[in-house]
């Protein structure tokens, strides 16, 4: 129980790449912070640096009350769960979970207990004499979590722990993992590429890129008001449209927003108290739209004409509660800065565009239909450097 | 076309791929049966009497009276011309049994080292030690041997003063000399096979160990030594065959030292001047190979496994 503060935390390596770039973090007690970002932003390397496992380059690290950048990370009090749960192969389940304990000299009695005992929240009693060879991947993930458990640390730090197990299993260990810590109590950081896992699991999450600390929030305002283009498109799934566009004059009325061929009508009410927004007008300007901003129009007679346009489907994937439906815009996409985004192939001309529709919607591959864009909730980023206006 | 096969071309195609893939068998059988045959023409010859193993062949022993007897391995058991072959037998274990045991309680200590402890000119130690694989055995041998029974001294020039930097511990014509010099020679190539093993490991357990709260010692003994247990067998495998085996050695360091000599110098020994007893070889040889066996038959499941460690991970 205690709190994880990162102060303007750097990771040079000794051939000179520089990982992270003063990192600030202030994790708060039992707090589940989850670390995100595309492969190789440093999220990993961030939380084996509050491990210990590797050198802190500059900055502070403090675990409670104690700096502890030179502590070794036995006695930092922290207990880390691995990507492929790093079981000892040739112990038992049990002997697996107490392995702290016997180093740590705790007494025979005492560590039945406890170990017992961390067996019981996980469901693992009657698999305490076999060999993690003898278990399924999940039963394996979850001697990984008692082996931290058993530990009673003031944090738990867990790197990509879900990533090894089949769709399903990972739903069902998210949830699992996230009321484990509500239970216990403890300050948590979690790493995690899938920003799914960060949106459910996560009291804060924390975006990276490249090293550096892109925005931290709870998931809705994350979702809600991202920090800057990358942020914007790398939470949601799928992601947020990006386009670069136009914006025109402002009159009482409102703006137009220009992509490519296609002109949305922005009513007033958006750019009232949005002084930077209004000076943006009349130049270029990244707009984003959600999926679920978008809707058949067909089903919303009473959209204003100005806030469609009209496009032709050329992929559906109806997912029964809901319909993606794509289409292609001929604006040109924004960078979002993201490496692990898909290259788009095959699109053609313009770039695509999903949105989320109703399944009450009717349309089918190769339609040619209006879509009703909710222009109130358009996400605009400053052209250049991509931050959120 | 329904069918995915030509017609015609069936009935010859599935002719030949018959015949092509019985070829690797068929090889693999030649080659086993080559290379027996003079094993198993020597077990034969093992018990049959000096005159039969003079005037014919050991095939002869199928078609003809001749006769087999166990005279050759009751002699050499029991002979005690040079000494018996039981002591060289126990000789043979004094060298062996250290030889093999010492190298690997080193190398795996060195290898977890060179393989997961952080320190500078790890990776120049580490080549530098690989690279003694190739220094031949030949060239050390004299010098060892004067280092066994002189020690070593250094003259400083101009002071007329000797230092001894090690003493003589009277070492030649000792088993300890043999099994000293078999674990010095055992050692590159142990720390090379243990390496390329104990680096395979995964990481994520080493690093989990220690957030466990496990040492470096700690991690190497509970955790390392008992996931090297196939590698550890396979170098063991080696190493006791091979000083098993050793006659140039044990020549160099024991030569006429009758009480210390190991079976190999017994057997050479047994045959006499001008080769008088040379009929009992061939039961010296099983009497000696016996060991060997019963060493690599109950181990043999390690051996392969551990042949392949490092190649394929985990």
């Amino acid at each position: 129980m205690a709190t994880v503060v990162l102060d303007k935390i750097d990771k040079i390596y000794p051939n000179g790449v520089q990982a992270i770039h003063g990192l600030d973090l202030e994790i708060a007690d039992n707090e589940f912070l989850v670390l995100v970002g595309p492969s190789g932003c440093g999220k990993s390397t961030a939380l084996r640096m509050i491990a210990g496992l590797e050198e802190i380059s500059g900055g502070t690290l403090t675990i409670g009350d104690t700096v502890v950048n030179d502590v070794a990370p036995k006695d930092r009090d922290i207990a880390m769960v691995f990507q492929n749960y790093a079981l000892y192969p040739h112990m038992t389940v049990g002997e697996n979970i107490g392995f702290s304990l016997k180093l740590a000299k705790v007494s025979k009695s005492e560590m039945t207990e406890r170990i017992r005992h961390a067996a019981e929240i996980l469901e693992l009693e009657e698999y305490l004499d076999r060999k993690p060879g003898q278990l399924s991947g999940g039963q394996r993930q979850r001697v990984a979590m008692g082996r931290a458990i058993v530990r009673q640390p003031s944090a738990f730090l867990m790197d990509e722990p879900l990533s090894n197990l089949d769709a399903k299993l990972r739903v069902q260990m998210r949830a699992e993992i996230a009321r484990l810590q509500r239970d216990l109590a403890v300050t948590t950081v979690y790493v995690t590429h899938d920003q799914v896992e960060a949106m459910t699991m996560g009291d804060r999450v924390a975006v990276l890129k490249d090293g550096y600390l892109q925005q931290v929030d709870s998931p809705q305002n994350l979702y809600d008001h991202p920090a800057n283009i990358f942020v914007a498109a790398f939470i949601g799934s799928p992601s947020m449209n990006i386009y670069e566009s136009r914006l025109g004059a402002l009159d009482d009325n409102g703006a137009t927003l220009t992509l490519g061929s296609m002109d949305l009508h922005l009513p007033r009410s958006v750019f009232d108290e949005n002084t930077e927004l209004q000076a943006r007008c009349g130049g270029p300007i990244s707009a984003g739209i959600r999926p679920e901003d978008m809707e058949d129009a067909s089903l919303k007679p009473d959209h204003p004409a100005n806030q469609r346009f009209t496009s032709e489907v050329v992929l559906l994937e109806s997912l029964g509660s809901e319909i993606m439906v794509h289409f292609n815009i001929d604006a040109k996409a924004a960078a979002t800065g993201d490496p692990d985004a898909v290259e788009e192939v095959g699109t053609g001309e313009g770039s695509s565009c999903v949105a989320r529709f109703n399944p009450r919607s009717g349309v089918r591959l190769g339609d040619t239909i209006e879509v009703a864009v909710d222009a109130a909730r358009i996400h605009f980023f400053d052209h250049s450097t991509g931050a959120a206006l | 076309m329904a069918s995915t096969q030509f017609p015609g071309t069936r009935g010859v195609g599935k002719a030949i791929y018959r015949v092509l893939s019985g070829i690797p068998t068929g090889a693999l059988w030649f080659v086993v049966v080559i290379w027996s045959i003079p094993t198993f023409g020597l077990a034969v010859n093992s018990f049959r009497g000096r005159d039969d193993q003079r005037n014919s062949g050991w095939w002869t022993v199928f078609s003809d009276e001749g006769g087999t007897s166990l005279d050759n391995y009751e002699t050499v058991l029991t002979a005690s011309s040079t000494n018996s072959i039981l002591e060289s037998l126990a000789n043979s274990f004094a060298i062996a049994i250290p030889a093999t045991i010492i190298p690997i309680a080193i190398a795996a200590f060195a290898a977890y080292g060179f393989a997961w402890i952080d320190f500078k000119g790890r990776e120049w130690a580490f080549i530098a030690t690989v690279s003694l694989l190739a220094v031949p055995l030949q060239v050390a041998l004299i010098p060892l041997l004067q280092l066994y029974s002189g020690g070593a001294h250094l003259t400083l020039p101009l002071m007329d003063k000797t230092l001894t930097l090690i003493p003589d511990f009277g070492l030649a014509g000792t088993t300890t000399a043999v099994w000293l010099t078999h674990t010095g020679f055992g050692l590159p190539f142990a720390i090379f096979l243990l390496h390329n093993y104990i680096s395979g490991l995964p990481k994520d357990v080493f690093e989990s160990a220690r957030i466990d709260g496990a040492d470096h010692f700690t991690i190497f003994w509970r955790i390392v030594l008992p996931l090297s247990v196939p590698v550890l067998a396979a170098f063991a495998i080696f190493q006791f065959l091979w000083t098993w085996n050793d006659f140039l050695i044990a020549n160099t360091m024991i030569g006429a030292q009758r009480t210390e000599q190991p079976t190999t110098i017994a057997i050479a020994n047994l045959a006499g001047d001008y080769g008088r007893n040379e009929h009992l070889l061939a039961a010296g040889a099983f009497v000696q190979a016996f060991f060997p066996l019963v060493v690599f038959f109950s181990l043999q499941r390690y051996f392969v496994r551990g042949l392949l460690a490092g190649s394929v991970k985990g």
